[in-house]
């Protein structure tokens, strides 16, 4: 997958199941303050996206540090590139 | 002991007839049947029954923001919209409910079968955890409906769910009653709802009391009191009142639709799934008891009648020694079959509306009286009839009699 197709992969994940405008979902938009997540959200993103990625990152200590949506395409895209080389 | 009076003053429903009081009665009113055929049922093996009355398509769930929907299964749905149907009707905003003084009393039979199978289908795949979403507990809890109306209302005071299966609704409204009377808030939120599982229909068919034998023709059943009933129609929906104190209603102009004058519950312990008559007369002479008032002056009963062969002989019986043939009796199971937790809500709701038409709704498919019933006065056609005060019944598996005693307001 391009760079380009994971962050469609993500957007798209997410809008789905968060319900998410596309025009909301900037880069820089605070998955708390702007697209108003809450921790129940964030348990599920993460099952969202380990099963459009088939990875698993739920006990990485990354995670915890993320906070817009061009942090998770940042980890998404370093994780798959991290299981291509591996 | 009473000790504050208690009023009815918003009303809302999701039935197998769609959303709202008005929907509901004109279904009621045109003797319309909302059973149907459910293709799907043939797929479960063992499950003889192929018909159900479900809630139409038409129930807008997005209209309740993600963040709430999100915890929340058909079941918590139909409550939610009912609810805010029913504070709608009384004319209340969120500001008049922020200070605590109202409670929510809803209870459902069990929390969503339909999310417990899902969730166990995709854990039975690997037997793994990793795909449970963080929400489904609270669909599959047994106070999801409870708490997901309190968590959307934003309702800060009392929270309760009770379940006691088929008498879940009435009992719901009871307490509300008595929290209320005991003066302990000032206004309650309560009934009951359930969603459609094959599941629930199983429970019936095991026992032999699923009716089986009309799937080729399912507006034909269930047959409460009738020679040919042969068991209960599994059904689903939400039947919501609001319930204020008398003075406090008054004092804000509310328009007060009815009040509660009586309720009373009793466990019958012969038997975990038998009806028993003398335990149900016990339940109807207590809760009139309660409400001050002889049996000579109620105008209507509102069956619990399933069209179960035992249940409907065992209330038949205790109305008749109750009241003779005086008192006109009808079941709305005939309609819409059995909505489980919310029968006794959404069926108290349509007997208010009776009361404020001056009608009576007959019982539908009761074409032929089983002798065995034949001591009460049915409602067989539509009737102009003025009530100054009925009874609502409800007898639950598990031995959970319970009734409930409306009055006309105002009156004498």
């Amino acid at each position: 997958m391009t760079d380009s197709q994971i962050i469609e992969l993500i957007n798209s994940s997410l809008a789905e199941e968060f319900e998410l405008n596309p025009d909301d979902m900037t880069p820089e938009a605070n998955l708390y303050t702007d697209l108003e997540l809450d921790s129940l959200d964030t348990v599920d993103m993460v099952i969202v996206l380990e099963g459009a990625f088939k990875f698993k990152i739920r006990e990485e200590e990354a995670i915890r540090e993320i906070r817009t949506l061009a942090d998770i395409h940042r980890f998404v895209i370093a994780k798959k590139r991290a299981m291509e080389s591996a | 002991m009473q000790l504050k009076r208690v009023v009815i003053t918003g009303l809302g429903v999701v039935s197998p007839y769609g959303r709202g009081v008005d929907i509901l009665m004109a279904g009621l009113l045109a003797g319309r049947s909302a059973v149907q055929y459910i293709p799907e049922l043939a797929e479960v093996g063992g499950l003889r029954g192929r018909v159900a009355a479900l809630v139409p398509a038409g129930i807008d769930p997005k209209e309740i923001p993600r963040k709430h929907r999100r915890s929340m299964s058909a079941m918590s749905v139909y409550a939610t919209l009912a609810s805010q149907d029913a504070l709608n009707q009384a004319g209340l905003f969120p500001q008049d409910w922020s200070d605590g003084q109202m409670g929510i009393c809803l209870g459902s039979t069990v929390g969503s079968t339909q999310a417990t199978e899902a969730f166990f289908k995709d854990y039975f795949i690997d037997q793994s955890l990793e795909r449970m979403k963080s929400t489904l507990f609270f669909q599959i809890m047994n106070h999801s409906c409870a708490a997901n109306v309190a968590q959307t209302l934003e309702i800060t005071g009392r929270i309760l769910a009770p379940s006691a299966a088929c008498s879940t609704g009435c009992q719901a409204i009871g307490y509300a009653y008595e929290m209320i009377a005991m003066g302990k808030q000032k206004m309650m939120l309560c009934g009951g709802a359930d969603e459609f599982h094959p599941l629930t229909a199983a429970t019936f068919d095991v026992m032999n009391a699923a009716s089986t034998r009309f799937n080729a023709s399912p507006t034909s059943t269930p047959r409460p009191f009738d020679c040919r009933r042969d068991g209960v129609v599994c059904a689903e929906g939400a039947g919501i009142l609001l319930l204020e104190e008398f003075e406090a209603a008054r004092s804000r102009g509310a328009r007060i639709l009815a009040e509660v004058a009586g309720f009373a519950t009793v466990s019958d312990p012969s038997n975990i799934a038998n009806p028993n008559s003398a335990a149900m007369e016990r339940c109807m002479r207590k809760a009139l008891a309660d409400a001050r008032l002889e049996p000579e002056a109620v105008d209507y009963v509102n069956a619990h009648a399933t069209a179960t062969e035992q249940g409907d002989v065992a209330e038949a019986e205790a109305l008749a020694r109750m009241f003779g043939r005086k008192v006109s009796v009808s079941s709305l199971k005939g309609h819409m079959g059995h909505t489980m937790a919310a029968s006794g809500s959404i069926e108290l709701i349509a007997s208010l509306e009776m009361m404020r038409m001056g009608l009576l709704v007959p019982t539908l498919n009761l074409e032929e009286i089983d002798p065995a019933c034949g001591g009460i006065r049915h409602v067989l056609a539509i009737e102009e009839h003025r009530l100054e005060s009925f009874v609502k019944n409800n007898f639950a598996l598990g031995g959970v009699n319970s009734s409930i005693v409306v009055r006309r307001y105002p009156h004498d």
